[in-house]
């Protein structure tokens, strides 16, 4: 296997982008980070959206983008695991080129979410759970992540606080994005304030409805050497699933795919998670990003929340998640977010992340997830 | 001897009182209260209808009965209010008690009176020896137009009973029923709400019926009054009932446990059925009941049943039907009812 | 909203709560599966989910999808029922101050939500307490 390096990043400003489609905000995006890369010609695409169909009608969705973005007759493939399809479509465009099938790979995520309304919305995220077992019954994602926060504060004590004090610090850390939905601070008396959505979930404890794309370069590490760009390499990538229905799981506020997956991609990248520098994880939820950094090992399993009052994962701390401020402040259009979040990392690692940067940064390490931690991709990568 | 093997009942926890009726449509509750003897009436949650009230009582027959639901060769479900024009109630029950593939169903409406069709159907094909085992279901979710006297009344509520020849709670020595045409109660295709005939309901539909059927059965099976231990009549309101027992000579104390109204309210097919099970739930070997129910448009059927000793084992299998009635309730507030009831228009 | 064969074909599992166990390790699937995730085995018998059990977890859903919008807020759980399998459905019939973890429920048969005023209604169970 060859070694592959990331040459280039592409991201626009997410939010509620009434005036454009799904196909303009990709391509767009898609070609910031052709640019950014210096290439003009490209082997392969490849896509990651969870459901352009159930919000825009459309499938076939890689071969249109192929099109839109003038890059016909390249092969061009759409992958999807629910909210982790980005994280899916790099690793899938990893595998191509460290496996000398392509050279140049365009990695992309869409996701265009306001062309239906709220509860259709809801529906479409709902599909990413067990249609016949969870969705016939009114479950929501929500709802069933509400029933793991349930969970964990029953088990392991975890505080309505605790899980506010993400969303605080997500926001801290967004509002040094100019590209997030939310560049802006809360407060935890803020979020406590908010509107119910699943209890003890408020809005605030919700990553957001949000229309955007990620697009990065993938290339031969040797080329790009050649090249002479800054390279980041991806030097790990690891993928494992879950049962499918919540109440499949023998531990119900446990995630047991992106434990696993995080052991192989650390494995592959001969690292332990002591040596990652920055982590952007997968916060769809403020009780997710608890989880997530105990299935990481970042901290002993129930202590997420106390790690969270502690600030072990602040800017500052011993582990920072979510420099970019995490799906809650930046927003998750939810194919696009697992490729953002390398586009980040990159960003990080290339010491461009402005006021956002963590100093010293040559680790860093992307949890991507889908639904209740049916699938977990997580990659790990390093500044040359 | 063919009767009844099991009975099951379902009452909605829900209710609403008439005062709170009666406050939105300026209405006089104490002469509402009064002159119907109505207190409060059932109201079912959104997610309870004719054919999931069929199911739950049908399960709580089936307790009783002790029989494997796949012996059962026909499932009736007597409503005037299923949930579809056309799509049996029957074959949902059916299916979700275990009796398809091999079980012969049909939905019957005869305004309040389908449940004791279906009653008279189940019993009489076990007589005939066509099925071992018949499970009839009389089952309503009732609507009352908004500020019309009925909507003080219309109920929910459910009563199941398994027929068979063994091993028998109560047998039915003796059936009778008494028909005529009479535009007293009804409601047209696609109408939303039933209309009636007011005072017309009474004295020569619900009175006339009632005593011809309850004579006629008594005439046929060589039996007075005095012999009965007690007698459940249709009850479309509280004075109904009594007055009827008055004019055809039973007592207070006969109809009494099956004298559920004023606290259920008028639950149509499944009234005088639910009568019949509150007074099996309390009743004796060798006590003799009469049932008769009222339809309107209108009939009524009449049953002699004669308990057996087996009721002692089984009416505690299952929940009473007071305990249904009188425990767990929850009170509505008229905006809550009104949104139970889909009576108020939303968008498309 | 299922089609009505999607519908249709789950009645077994919706109405009767029937399930497989696996006759090689005895787990048991609901709904049925052809391969087991316990030992992989591929022979099952049939089998019936016990109707009562104990919430592990519940939450109160307040922006629902589009077919439950006229029920919210409504609640659900999971209740790991006395034999052991557990089950997501609604928990109704109680005041949201009753769903603590542990509570006792039963299975009713109820109506799940409708096609609208002209389609198809879906019944299945839900979670009362007992």
């Amino acid at each position: 296997m060859r070694d592959v390096a990331i040459i280039g990043v592409g991201m626009t400003k997410w939010g509620e982008l009434w005036d454009k489609s799904l196909r303009t905000i990709f391509t767009e995006t898609a070609l910031l980070a052709l640019a950014d890369a210096g290439v003009d010609k490209i082997d392969s695409m490849v896509v990651g959206c969870m459901s352009s169909g159930l919000f825009v009608g459309q499938e076939h969705l890689a071969s249109l983008l192929a099109d839109s973005l003038g890059r016909i007759p390249v092969p061009a493939a759409r992958v999807e695991s629910a909210c982790s399809s980005g994280g899916l479509a790099l690793r899938q465009g990893f595998m191509e080129v460290a496996s000398g099938m392509s050279d140049i790979v365009l990695v992309g995520g869409v996701e265009k979410m306001t062309d239906v309304t709220g509860c259709e919305a809801t529906f479409a995220l709902g599909t990413a759970a067990d249609q016949e077992y969870e969705g016939y019954h009114g479950l929501t994602f929500p709802g069933l992540y509400a029933m793991m926060a349930v969970d964990h504060m029953h088990r392991h004590g975890t505080t309505r606080e605790q899980l506010a004090l993400v969303a605080v610090k997500n926001h801290d850390n967004g509002s040094r994005n100019p590209l997030a939905q939310f560049p802006f601070k809360i407060t935890v008396e803020g979020v406590l304030n908010s509107v119910l959505v699943a209890d003890p979930l408020r809005i605030l404890d919700c990553s957001p409805i949000t229309d955007g794309a990620a697009a990065v370069v993938l290339a031969p590490a040797e080329l790009a050497r050649k090249m002479k760009k800054p390279a980041v390499r991806i030097t790990g990538s690891g993928q494992a699933t879950d049962t499918i229905a919540l109440s499949s799981r023998r531990d119900l506020s446990w995630l047991e795919s992106t434990h696993l997956a995080a052991a192989k991609a650390l494995a592959m990248a001969g690292r332990k998670v002591q040596d990652i520098h920055l982590f952007e994880v997968h916060d769809c939820f403020t009780i997710a990003e608890i989880m997530v950094t105990e299935a990481l090992g970042l901290v002993e399993k129930g202590r997420g929340g106390k790690a969270v009052e502690e600030g072990l994962t602040a800017r500052g701390g011993r582990f920072p998640v979510n420099p970019s401020g995490g799906l809650k402040a930046k927003g998750h259009p939810v194919g696009a977010t697992g490729v953002a979040q390398a586009v980040e990392i990159v960003k990080q690692l290339r010491g461009e992340a402005g006021d956002r940067q963590i100093k010293g940064a040559r680790l860093g390490l992307a949890q991507n997830m889908g639904g209740t931690g049916g699938s977990s991709v997580v990659h790990v990568f390093e500044a040359d | 001897m063919a009767g009844i093997i099991g009975y099951g009942a379902y009452i909605p926890r829900n209710r609403i009182r008439v005062e709170e009726i009666a406050k939105v449509w300026g209405a006089d509750a104490p002469s509402f209260k009064k002159g119907l003897m109505l207190e409060e009436k059932s109201v079912p949650s959104p997610d309870q209808d004719t054919i999931t009230m069929s199911v739950e009582s049908s399960k709580r027959a089936l307790k009783r009965a002790g029989i494997d639901a796949r012996e059962i060769g026909a499932v009736y479900v007597g409503s005037e209010s299923h949930p579809y024009a056309v799509k049996p109630s029957g074959t949902v029950l059916a299916e979700a008690i275990g009796a398809t593939p091999a079980v012969h169903t049909a939905d019957l409406e005869f305004a309040c009176k389908a449940g004791t069709e279906g009653m008279f159907i189940a019993l009489n094909l076990v007589r005939s020896g066509a099925v071992k085992y018949a499970l009839a279901v009389g089952a309503d979710t009732s609507q009352g137009a908004p500020g019309d006297a009925l909507e003080y009344s219309a109920a929910a509520g459910a009563a199941a009973f398994v027929f068979g020849a063994e091993p028998l709670l109560a047998e039915v020595p003796e059936t009778y029923s008494y028909t005529t045409d009479m535009p007293d109660f009804w409601r047209r295709e696609n109408m939303y709400y039933p209309r009636h005939g007011g005072r017309f309901t009474g004295d020569p539909a619900y009175f006339a019926h009632v005593t011809g059927s309850a004579r006629g059965i008594m005439a046929k099976a060589g039996l007075k009054p005095a012999d009965f231990k007690y007698v459940v009549f249709h009850q479309p309101n509280g004075k109904f009932p009594l007055r009827v027992g008055e004019i055809l000579g039973f007592t207070k104390a006969q109809i009494e446990p099956g004298w559920l109204v004023s606290k259920l309210g008028n639950t149509y097919s499944g009234s005088s059925p639910l009568g019949l099970t509150a007074t099996l739930d309390i009743a004796q070997a060798g006590d003799l009941i009469l049932l008769v129910s009222y339809g309107s448009g209108a009939g009524s059927d009449s049953f002699v049943i004669r308990v057996t000793k087996r009721i002692d084992e089984v009416r505690d299998l299952a929940p009473r039907t007071r305990t249904l009635l009188d425990t767990n309730k929850v009170y509505l507030e008229y905006g809550a009812y009104a949104k139970f009831r889909r009576k108020i228009r939303k968008a498309e | 909203m299922p089609t009505p064969s999607r519908y249709w074909r789950e009645i077994p599992q919706r109405y009767r709560l029937e399930a497989g166990k696996c006759k090689a390790c005895g787990f048991i699937a609901f709904p049925p599966r052809v391969i087991c995730p316990g030992c992989g085995g591929r022979e099952f018998g049939p089998t019936k989910l016990a109707e009562a059990g104990r919430l592990l977890t519940h939450t109160i859903i307040r922006v629902p999808p589009g077919p439950f919008e006229d029920q919210a807020p409504y609640a659900v759980g999971i209740a790991e029922l006395d034999d052991g399998v557990r089950l997501t459905a609604q928990v109704v019939d109680c005041d949201f101050s009753c769903l603590v973890v542990g509570l006792r429920v039963r299975l009713e048969f109820r109506k799940l939500s409708e096609e609208g005023a002209a389609g198809v209604i879906y019944y299945g169970y839900k979670f009362v307490p007992e």
